[in-house]
């Protein structure tokens, strides 16, 4: 098939799913059932467009409108957004499954607006990943905030609305402040924003603007939660626990440092920055906040905000990996985005069964759950690894690689920064496989797994997990073509 | 005949007024309304046509040639702002019917109708006119009848905001009476084109720099910029809703013109920009304007007055975009006046709706609204989104060009704040969307969607808005031909 | 001493403008705000009807035996501007009397206070 076709088929194919889904809003099977088929035909549509683009020799640009001279949206099918765009469309799957156990099993209300918002998030995110220049980029990334809005507000409790406040408040200011101005800066000293190998802005910039201007980029991409702007990631836990799979680990933080990944090998280069250095203070930015945030997350009694302060500290890794700027330190990140999706999707399905299952938030309720939920705790397990980086789990290939980068570079300090994370991470995550497995409950446990939908949205993400690591090839082929 | 067409735009309209007042007729005054508006926007059309063509037409009205007649000469940027106003006023008077049966004396309809033709062909001769002392004619000709037609409104208050407006309107105006004296005096001609070409061997004189002074202070009267705007905020949250739209959408941007044609055409920008700095004094007011009015905006109650200080705020970003005198800036400026009067008027079509279905514009009591008006609702969003300056409305591309213009000029920090102003914009809309969506009313009455003759006029606008925030080559193409044709490049 | 007499009218222009307008920003009555802006507007009348005086010209009437006519073309303007301030005068006084029959008065600070009491 015509890849221009394939390519407006990965946003017209969630979007279509939405008045779908909303006729459908009677009949809750035929509801879900739509939601999952639509999620299936989405991976497949980008599986193929996969396979149609890696045998071409060049990119081919799907231009949709121009807006003037110039500017356009315009959709360019690239390794990253590839793998970008399998890995979210393969987790919408799953999250759906996934959703369909929770849901039901909270008997949540406004079920059918929960699966149009989703299908519509995918959509923008569909446009993240495959956007060709910087102006579609920034105009798919607002969408993805305001389509995410509705579901981080799900519950419409006071709180909800206050953290739905925080979400909307932080993601809006730093894109529109800081992320604009960077694209209309760019557009301003070369008048074009589009995505090409290499970059676009080599000897068109001195090294201290174009530090400054990563710096807007890094800042204005607030969903990468890079400090001081990744208070909104806390504040969006209010949502249920499906949303925050998506948001933490399929969509939104991932459209974040995708976002600055691509933003990094396609409109500044890697050369560009590999050699005038200029990538040096953004780099020690996500240092700090890698560590920071896993401070902060061993403090956390609450396993979602646990979880969502590791998303900031892994998110962070992204961000660094990019930032160094070598070979492999962008095959690292690229690596890292997917398995840090399959790591922390397992992780917070984990958390919304034990909720379901025991209405269980605190770390320190879990005592000897384990002997109740052993397959999910089994899970939470195999997720644990893959974000500390242990083998037999994909978290291990990735941060290998982000190492193999910061040595090839001989950045030490960062070197340093990654050990010290590793044992902070170790530190948060283990004591709760310890307390659910080898301490005694304080009161009798009266129930068992969580319903079945969750255990196999569970099983498949694990499996992915270890896949990722025993069987990486295929996404390495593809990172392996970014940049070329 | 198509050669008339220049004094056709003016005189159907002003000889369709008087028609009104004959006929005594509310059904068709508003008919005739109707019909005037549509045609003078069809001859702006062709006027359009024919501009493109052949860059610029002068006409002399009454045969007498210029400099001695009254010349009306038409490029891109005047026919341009024709076009505004005449396809405006078509939309408001095909909306108007039920709205005004509502909120006007069933009497005094006609005479509605013909203050709002009076108003209507003032506007267009105020944008076509060659003619400096003509220009103050036809600004006061609209002035007169608008502070009739605002004096219409239900609440006591539109007449004592009128009164305002009437003291301060024509303030402004004879103080650009005294500035169009004083040139007249220096040059012995009222012609623009002519008047361009002699000012430059004056400029070094007081008396240019006085007339200079006379007639901006006396256009920024007009056009409201802060804090020159006092008379702004009362007038449009008490005139009848069709006003206030009509308003908002036309009048202050005419003004604007009449400054972008006298900073750059008459005086010139050498003498205006580059002699004085009027640049920065109107960037500061501006940048004040913006934020001090999107800050007022925030703590309204009444949408009509939010409304009223966000337009405020959105003149200053047209000024902003003036005072940057480069190409960029400039486009900005022109493009800003389209985009915002198409999103402005769907707004304040929004707002008529709701008053006219529940009878009021506070912000308490659209509730809920989201449900109960989709419709109307809806297109409040999108307007808002504009206003905010959201990709994919037209308000981006406004934003997208004045940042631009400030970059050009090298003011880096000016850029970013107005970023942060939009934020601002954020806020004030932002409030009205949680009302409508996010709370839910404690009136159980049931209440209808406006009607339909209503709700077609206003999502003209609205889609217009979607539409030239995607495809901008009739709007920002045009407003950068004149930007142009302006800088001289 | 000369430029003032030499200036005269100039003078008495810049003279009844202040007049008018300070009448005019004073707070008050409305009628004095209107009369206000009468004399404001008196002020450029005679302002532009001073640029058309040609010095030694007569009148712009078409005659024998005269070479220098003053410039008629400020006394028509001003013939428009008299119109239009005669048609604002008008207005103003209608907006008045309808304040007056809304508000039972046409003190400037006590309609405030009436919309103030409105607005709370």
């Amino acid at each position: 098939m015509d890849i221009n076709f394939l390519i407006i088929l990965t946003i017209i194919i969630p979007l279509a799913g939405v008045p779908l889904i909303l006729l459908s809003r009677n009949s809750p099977n035929l509801r879900e059932f739509i939601t999952i088929l639509t999620a299936s035909i989405l991976f497949l549509t980008n599986l193929l467009l996969t396979i149609n683009t890696l045998g071409l020799s060049e990119s081919k640009t799907f231009v949709i409108v121009n807006f003037f001279p110039g500017g356009s949206i315009q959709l360019t099918p690239e390794p990253l957004g590839l793998i970008f765009g399998l890995i979210a469309s393969g987790l919408w799957i799953v999250t759906s499954i996934y959703s369909i156990g929770y849901m039901r099993g909270k008997n949540e209300k406004n079920q059918t607006r929960f699966y149009c918002f989703f299908a519509l998030a995918i959509a923008a995110t569909m446009g993240v990943a495959y956007a060709g220049n910087l102006i579609t980029l920034f105009i798919f990334y607002e969408a993805l905030s305001l389509s995410t809005y509705p579901l981080v507000t799900h519950h419409q409790s006071e709180s909800a609305k206050q953290g739905g406040r925080t979400y909307l408040g932080v993601l809006l200011t730093t894109s529109v402040v800081f992320f604009l101005f960077g694209i209309i800066w760019i557009w301003s000293i070369t008048g074009t924003t589009e995505f090409v190998s290499g970059g676009i802005l080599e000897n068109e910039i001195n090294p201290y603007l174009t530090g400054i201007l990563i710096l807007l980029f890094i800042f204005g991409i607030g969903k990468a939660g890079v400090m001081p702007f990744h208070r909104w990631l806390p504040a969006a836990m209010v949502a249920p626990t499906p949303v925050s799979a998506l948001l933490h680990a399929v969509a939104v933080v991932k459209a974040g440092v995708f976002s600055v990944l691509k933003i990094t090998v396609y409109t500044f280069g890697v050369e560009n920055l590999s050699s005038n250095g200029a990538s040096e203070f953004a780099m020690y930015l996500a240092a700090i906040t890698i560590v920071a945030a896993s401070i902060i997350a061993l403090k956390q009694n609450n396993i979602k905000k646990m979880l969502a302060y590791s998303t900031v500290s892994q998110l962070s890794y992204i961000v660094l990996a990019a930032m160094i700027v070598s070979s492999n330190s962008i095959i690292g990140s690229t690596l890292h985005i997917a398995s840090h999706a399959f790591g922390k999707i397992t992780l917070f399905f984990c958390a919304g069964a034990i909720y379901v299952a025991s209405g269980k938030t605190e770390i320190s309720q879990l005592k000897g759950i384990g002997k109740a939920m052993p397959l999910t705790m089994a899970a939470f397990l195999i997720g644990s690894l893959s974000i500390i980086g242990l083998p037999p789990t994909g978290g291990f290939i990735s941060k290998w690689y982000i190492l193999l980068g910061a040595i090839q570079q001989e950045e030490f300090i960062i070197l340093l920064v990654l050990i010290i994370s590793t044992l902070l991470s170790v530190a948060y995550l283990l004591p709760v496989i310890y307390l659910s497995f080898f301490l005694t409950p304080d009161s009798k446990i009266d129930h068992g797994e969580a319903p079945t939908a969750i255990l196999i949205a569970l099983g498949i993400s694990v499996t992915l997990t270890i896949l990722l690591f025993l069987y990486p090839t295929p996404i390495f082929q593809i990172a392996k073509f970014i940049g070329n | 005949m198509l050669s008339q067409l220049p004094a056709l735009q003016v005189v159907i309209p002003l000889i369709a007024a008087p028609l009104c007042v004959i006929l005594r007729n509310k059904e068709i005054s508003c008919l005739v309304s109707q019909a005037v508006s549509i045609v003078s926007f069809l001859i702006s059309l062709i006027l359009l046509q024919q501009v493109l063509n052949q860059n610029v037409i002068s006409y002399a009205l009454g045969g007498w040639l210029a400099p001695i007649g009254i010349e009306y000469r038409l490029d891109i940027l005047n026919t341009f702002i024709l076009v505004i106003v005449s396809g405006i006023s078509s939309i408001v008077t095909i909306y108007s019917k039920k709205s005004i049966e509502h909120e006007i004396d069933s009497e005094k309809i006609y005479l509605f109708y013909t203050g709002y033709l009076l108003m209507f062909s003032g506007l267009l001769g105020m944008s076509i006119t060659g003619d400096a002392f003509n220009v103050f004619v036809f600004i006061e000709i609209s002035s007169l009848s608008s502070y009739a037609m605002i004096a219409m409104g239900k609440d006591r208050r539109a007449v004592s905001a009128s009164f305002t407006y009437l003291v301060m309107g024509t303030v402004g105006a004879t103080f650009f009476l005294i500035g169009v004296g004083l040139m007249y005096a220096m040059t012995g001609t009222l012609n623009m084109a002519d008047l361009a070409e002699r000012l430059p061997k004056v400029y070094e004189t007081k008396a240019i720099l006085v007339s200079f002074a006379f007639i901006s202070i006396g256009i920024l009267l007009k056009l409201a910029l802060f804090p020159l705007h006092l008379w702004l905020p009362n007038a449009y949250t008490y005139a009848p809703s069709v006003v206030s739209a009509f308003l908002s959408a036309t009048a202050t941007k005419v003004a604007i013109y009449l400054l972008i044609r006298f900073g750059y055409t008459v005086f010139g920008s050498d003498f205006v920009f580059i002699k004085y700095p009027t640049a920065e004094i109107l960037a500061s007011l501006a940048i004040v304007a913006i934020i001090v009015c999107s800050l007022v905006a925030i703590f309204q109650t009444n949408i009509k007055r939010l409304l009223a200080f966000s337009s405020l705020a959105q003149v200053g970003y047209i000024i902003l975009g003036i005072s940057l005198n480069n190409l960029n800036g400039l486009t900005a400026a022109i493009v800003h006046i389209f985009n915002h009067a198409i999103s402005k008027g769907a707004l304040f079509l929004a707002m008529g709706c709701i008053a006219l279905v529940i009878g009021s514009v506070k912000i308490k009591d659209m509730e809920g609204l989201g449900k109960k008006m989709p419709f109307t609702a809806f297109a409040i969003v999108i307007g808002g989104l504009s206003l905010i300056g959201v990709p994919l409305t037209a308000g981006f591309i406004s934003k997208w060009y004045i940042i631009l213009g400030a970059l050009d000029k090298g003011w880096w920090v000016l850029a970013i704040l107005l970023l942060l102003t939009s934020l601002l914009a954020l806020v004030y809309v932002w409030r009205i969307i949680e009302a409508m969506y996010f709370r839910s009313s404690e009136n159980v009455y049931k209440i209808n969607e406006a009607p339909i003759s209503m709700l077609i006029p206003m999502y003209v606008l609205v889609i217009m808005t979607i539409y030239f925030g995607i495809e901008t080559s009739f709007s920002a193409g045009l407003a950068s031909e004149a930007a142009k044709f302006l800088i001289g490049t | 001493m000369d430029l003032i007499l030499s200036h005269i009218n100039y003078w008495v222009a810049i003279a009844l403008m202040m007049i008018g307008f300070y009448a005019l920003i004073a707070r008050g009555n409305l009628i004095k705000t209107i009369i206000g802006l009468n004399i404001f507007q008196a002020s450029v009348f005679l302002l532009y009807i001073t640029f058309g005086k040609v010095s030694g010209g007569t009148a712009p009437i078409l005659q024998k035996n005269t070479e220098l006519y003053s410039n008629p073309l400020p006394h028509v303007l001003i013939l428009t501007a008299i119109v239009v301030g005669v048609a604002t005068t008008s207005l103003g006084l209608a907006l008045v009397v309808k304040i007056y029959e809304s508000y039972g008065t046409i003190e400037e600070d006590e309609i405030a206070k009436l919309d103030a009491q409105e607005e709370n």
